[in-house]
Parts: C-alpha cells; sequence; structure tokens
C-alpha cells in the first residue's frame, strides 16, 4: 500500500495548523513489521544481521540455555538426565530449602550461606564503598601531576591482579605457622601491634571464622579502592575552579568548601554508583570466596553461589542447587530492575 | 591575587600526602615482598627474618619452577587463551555492537533486551556448570576435543563491553559513513575503514578488559580442562598452593629454598607480562571506566 504526503498530516482545525496523524504511524509501524516486508528488509540488508549472528549464537547457547537448565530446579530427578527427560516436581526444592522438611541441616546451611552472602555485600558496601571516594578527594590535593600519575599508577595495581593471584598472596601473607616455618608476615605484624593474640595467628587466620570477614573486605578494598576512584576524581576535575574561588572569596575554609562545592558536584555520581552497587548486593563474586573459604570457616564464609557449587557440582544435589541460586538470583535481579527505575527517576540517566 | 594558605587546607593536604603515601605503600609492599621471598634464602623465608628486602639470594626457585615442564605447559595455555579468546570475543563484540548501532536494524530495541537482560539475570553455576557439560558433548561429537577450545568459546562476552562499543559507534556522525557509502563502500569497508579507525581508544580498552580477564581467568578453566597438560596458569598456581597448604609438602631437605618461595616465584611469573604492559594501558582503563562509569 502506498501512502502519499496528505496521509501523514491533518489538518487541526481548532489551532490551524497541521499535525501527525497518529493512524497513520500506526499503519506504517504495522506495514513495517509484516513478515513479507521484514523479509524483504533483512534480505536487503542481509550483511548487516549477518553479523548479528555469532553474538547471538553465543548469547543463546551460553547465557540463555542456562536459564533453561535451571528449570531442573523444579524436576524430580537429581541424576545426569537432561532436563526434558525428567518431570516436574513442583516446589519441593524450595520447601526443603526455606523450611527444611527433610533435611534440617541443609535448611540451615542455605539460610546461613544467604545471610552471609548478603553480610559480605553489605559490609563491602559500608566499608567498601566510601573509599574510592576519599581517595578521589586526597588524589585532588595532589597538585604535581607527575606525583598524582605515581600514586594512581600504585593504587590501580593491585586491581589487574588475578584473584588466583590476590587470594595466593594473602593466603601467604596470613599463613599459619608450624614447627619449619613461621607465620605470614602481616600475621606477624598484626601480633605485634597487638591487634590479634599469637595463639590465633599462629593457627592461621584463614582457619578461623571470625577473620574471614575481615580479610574479605580489606583484601577487597586494598584491591579495588584506588581503580573505583576513578570516575570519582573524573567528576571532581571537572569542577570549574572558579566555583572554588568564589567559595573563597566567601571565606570558606577546606571544609566548607567541601561541603558546599565539592559534595554537590559529586553527589550525582555517588547516587549512581551507590545505586549500582545496591543493585548487585546479592550478584557476590563467587571466586574470592571460593578461593579463600575451607571447612573451618564455612559458617562466616559460606554464599549461596559455594553452597551451589558444593551440593550441584561437587555432590549430586543438581536440582537443589539450581533452586538455590534460582531464589538468590531472582531476589537479585529484582534489586537491580529496582535500582535502575530510582537512578533513572533521580537523574535521568539509566544505568543500561 | 595570591592568596595565603588556610590552617585548614594545610592540614587536610598534609593528611591527603601522608594516607595517599601509607595507602599506595599497602599497595606496593606486597608486591615487593614477593619478589624478594621469592629469591631469599631457605632459612631466611621459613624463618620470617625478611621484611623488606631480599637476604641471602638465591635463584634456585627460579630456575627449579623454569626446569619444570608443567610449568611451560600452563604458560603455553596461558597464552593460547588470552591470544585466540581475546580476537574471539573482540571479533564478536563489534560486529555484534556495529549492527546493534544501526538505527535502521529491525527489533533493535528487541536484540538490545536479549543482551542486557543477561545482565540483569544469570542462570548461576550449576546451570551454567551443566550447560557447559552438555556443550562439551556437542563439541566432542563435532570432532574439537580440545576442552581450550569450549573455554576461548564459551567464556566471557560480557554484554556490558558490547555496550560500550555500540554506544561509541553510534557517536560517529553518520555524514561519514553517508560519504563512505556513496563512494561505494560496502558494509565491511564502512566498518573496516570507517568506525574501526574512529573508536580506536574505545575498542583498545575493550581489547585490554578482554585479554585482561581472559589471563586472569581460574574458575571456568579450572571445571572444564579435565587434561592436566591442558591447565591454564592460574589453575597451575592454584593447584600448587592446595598442594602445598593441604599436605604440609616441604621442598627436600637438601633445597636451597623454601617451598613458600615457589609460590611467590609462580605469582612473579604470573604478573609479570601484565606489569610489562601496564604502564602503556594504563590511560586506556580510566578511559573505559568513564566511558562505561554512568551511560550504558
Amino acid at each position: 500500500m502506498q501512502a502519499n504526503c496528505s496521509d501523514y498530516l491533518i489538518f487541526d482545525a481548532e489551532n490551524g495548523v497541521y499535525v501527525e496523524n497518529p493512524e497513520q504511524v500506526v499503519r506504517d509501524d504495522v506495514e513495517k513489521h509484516h513478515w513479507l516486508n521484514v523479509v524483504r528488509t533483512v534480505a536487503k540488508d542481509w550483511r548487516l544481521y549477518l553479523m548479528l549472528v555469532p553474538m547471538i549464537i553465543v548469547f543463546l547457547f551460553w547465557r540463555y540455555f542456562p536459564m533453561y537448565e535451571l528449570l531442573g530446579c523444579f524436576k524430580v530427578t537429581d541424576e545426569v538426565k537432561p532436563v526434558s527427560d525428567q518431570f516436574y516436581s513442583g516446589f519441593s526444592y524450595f520447601n526443603t530449602l526455606l523450611f527444611g522438611g527433610s533435611n534440617a541441616g541443609l535448611s540451615a546451611d542455605f539460610w546461613r550461606a544467604f545471610r552471609n552472602t548478603f553480610l559480605l555485600s553489605f559490609y563491602g558496601l559500608c566499608f567498601g564503598f566510601p573509599m574510592p571516594i576519599i581517595i578521589a578527594l586526597f588524589f585532588n590535593e595532589v597538585r604535581s601531576n607527575v606525583a598524582r600519575s605515581i600514586y594512581q599508577v600504585v593504587t590501580y595495581l593491585p586491581k589487574f591482579m588475578s584473584t588466583v593471584v590476590m587470594t595466593s598472596l594473602v593466603m601467604m601473607l596470613v599463613k599459619q605457622g608450624s614447627q619449619t616455618s613461621g607465620m605470614g608476615i602481616l600475621s606477624q605484624f598484626l601480633v605485634a601491634i597487638g591487634a590479634v593474640d599469637e595463639q590465633t595467628a599462629f593457627a592461621g587466620l584463614m582457619n578461623n571464622p571470625s577473620f574471614f570477614r575481615g580479610i574479605y573486605q580489606i583484601s577487597g578494598i586494598w584491591e579495588t579502592a584506588g581503580y573505583d576512584s576513578i570516575v570519582f576524581f573524573a567528576a571532581i576535575i571537572a569542577i570549574a575552579p572558579t566555583r572554588y574561588e568564589a567559595a573563597q572569596i566567601d571565606g570558606a575554609g577546606k571544609m566548607a568548601q567541601m561541603r558546599y562545592v565539592v559534595l554537590p558536584s559529586i553527589l550525582s555520581t555517588i547516587v549512581i554508583m551507590l545505586i549500582t552497587k545496591i543493585g548487585s548486593l546479592l550478584n557476590i563474586g563467587y571466586e574470592k570466596v571460593l578461593l579463600l573459604y575451607n571447612p573451618n570457616t564455612y559458617q562466616t564464609a559460606d554464599v549461596v553461589s559455594t553452597f551451589s557449587l558444593r551440593n550441584g557440582v561437587e555432590g549430586t544435589m543438581k536440582g537443589l542447587a539450581s533452586a538455590a541460586e534460582m531464589m538468590n538470583n531472582v531476589i537479585g535481579m529484582l534489586l537491580v530492575i529496582g535500582a535502575n527505575t530510582i537512578a533513572r527517576k533521580a537523574s535521568n540517566t539509566s544505568l543500561y | 591575587m595570591k592568596r595565603r594558605l588556610e590552617i585548614s587546607e594545610l592540614v587536610f593536604k598534609v593528611i591527603s600526602y601522608t594516607l595517599l603515601t601509607v595507602f599506595a605503600i599497602t599497595c606496593l609492599y606486597p608486591f615487593i615482598y614477593t619478589i624478594s621471598a621469592s629469591i631469599s634464602g631457605r632459612e631466611a623465608v621459613e624463618y620470617n627474618r625478611l621484611v623488606l628486602l631480599p637476604k641471602d639470594i638465591q635463584f634456585d626457585a627460579f630456575s627449579a619452577m623454569f626446569n619444570n615442564n608443567m610449568f611451560w605447559n600452563s604458560y603455553t595455555n596461558t597464552l593460547f587463551l588470552t591470544f585466540y579468546g581475546t580476537i574471539w570475543e573482540l571479533g564478536l563484540s563489534v560486529l555484534g555492537a556495529y549492527a546493534l548501532s544501526k538505527k535502521r536494524l529491525l527489533f533493535r530495541k528487541g536484540f538490545n533486551f536479549f543482551l542486557v537482560f543477561t545482565m540483569w539475570f544469570s542462570a548461576g553455576m550449576v546451570p551454567q556448570y551443566l550447560n557447559y557439560i552438555n556443550t562439551k558433548k556437542v563439541f566432542n561429537a563435532i570432532g574439537i576435543m580440545d576442552d581450550k577450545w569450549l573455554v576461548v568459546i564459551a567464556m566471557g562476552m560480557a554484554a556490558m563491553n558490547i555496550i560500550l562499543l555500540r554506544n561509541s559507534f553510534e557517536s560517529v556522525p553518520s555524514e561519514i559513513e553517508e560519504a563512505a557509502i556513496v563512494d561505494g563502500a560496502t558494509e565491511m569497508q564502512v566498518l573496516w575503514r570507517v568506525y574501526l579507525p574512529m573508536s580506536k581508544s574505545i575498542i583498545a580498552t575493550v581489547a585490554l578488559f578482554f585479554g585482561i580477564s581472559r589471563w586472569n581467568g581460574y574458575f571456568w578453566a579450572r571445571q572444564m580442562i579435565q587434561n592436566q597438560n591442558e591447565h591454564p596458569l592460574m589453575v597451575f598456581i592454584r593447584l600448587k598452593l592446595e598442594q602445598y597448604t593441604d599436605a604440609e609438602f616441604t621442598a627436600g631437605w637438601s633445597e636451597t629454598y623454601a617451598t613458600d618461595s615457589i609460590i611467590y616465584a609462580l605469582i612473579i611469573c604470573s604478573i609479570v607480562p601484565i606489569l610489562i604492559i601496564y604502564p602503556f594501558i594504563q590511560k586506556y582503563f580510566a578511559k573505559g571506566v568513564n566511558a562505561g562509569g554512568v551511560k550504558g
């Protein structure tokens, strides 16, 4: 159907102007998505669509097919059978995990893992989030470019170490002592300043559940604080110098300048980063926990991913492990979407 | 107009410099200690006489490691995974991002959602593991017996980086593309001659993200690669560490180095390539964070 130009505009007699005809827009839209037209457009532009194919295949195979595997959490057998051959059993795994049912110990483990996941993220948010901002403020005080680059190069460095290298270093620095060798250098330091008593340090801080969260958070800050400060520092150096000068003329000291010049300027960045962090509250990186924990520290270290790994991959309860991850990830997704909505409302910038 | 430094400013400056220096030392110290411990004598390491600088210097730990074939194997494997992984990931991402950046693409919103949804919701570790087992069977059936290829093809692919590239392509002015088309350029030529040169820095950034994450990859490589000879370096380091902590594994009495030194030497070998390229790539990382930090 050929549309001529008079179809697109209709005369609005009330205001005496031509306005767009909404009906024709809809008609166009319908026509554009008619299957014959779709085929024709794709055929004409096939190179463009061909470019999408490899990406879509990879995402389909290794991002979306696992979601189909996830349906295993509603199905009954735990044998290694294709999910399609099993039959649905409803929410029995969820029931076991949440309320105990036939296996109360497992349920207790799940709740412990869920609590640990939340707490590790939450403490990370409380202690880890302000650090990059503080460091960015400090960077701003360093006026010499050379000195600042040196500080930046050095503090970004830990970010590029792999998790394996980082955790290996941590474990070596706080390792237990034995008859043939002393304890790690960091343990010695902590004993020397009286932060830890010698017996505990000698038994190995990594074997002590009460130190796990501390070590996890401090190594996390060590790893990311410098690198994460980049985005805040970029916001701070974007502030026009005239604004500081104006504040100084009005008699503002350093603290007042922080309060009335710097803070309002970087507030939007802080809010967005904070919301992103809250959104990923339950998507805790399992690799680091997996590499740092051991059976002695399950009490504070076991998170949902590692719980599932032990039961599903190393153990045989695949359906149950999938159910645990399903719950964690659905709550995680709701948090992300909620955070994104808030970010859009608050700053007109959508994160995704 | 020269302004006198207020007391509060001075105090703040002093605090900034002090704390930054402390933090910088904390960041640097473990690396220096690692180097020292890898080349110090056995007694100095075992009885912790070591604080910063090496004592009783020996290079036997390094030479023992260099004589280990498994080490060279794992190093080659890591290079293999990093090289092919980066090329594969970058190729797919650039092609996909280019197509997605075109306004004329049908169902553009749908394709975007297809990507972004994977950022919101991931199936989790166990379903992913089961899926890898299945795809491994498929790979074996079509004749790819080497697990490394599965790791190369299936890992990574972060939607965030594709979106970063897409945004960069979208910001290329369409007039340049039109000019190229008028001159008779095909789709591939437009991408190759117009878009790639104009978004060089963002492509470099994304390639570096891919490369580093491949170099550092551990978990799935360990889960998926059964054959010990095909383990990458990170898995090798971890297995050594586990062997050492689990079984109270110690070097023979005749050795001049402590067991710890081997681990430290391994760590150094794994980070040296990153340290070498690090000064050159540092500025790209800053760029990448700023481009990807807020919009997406």
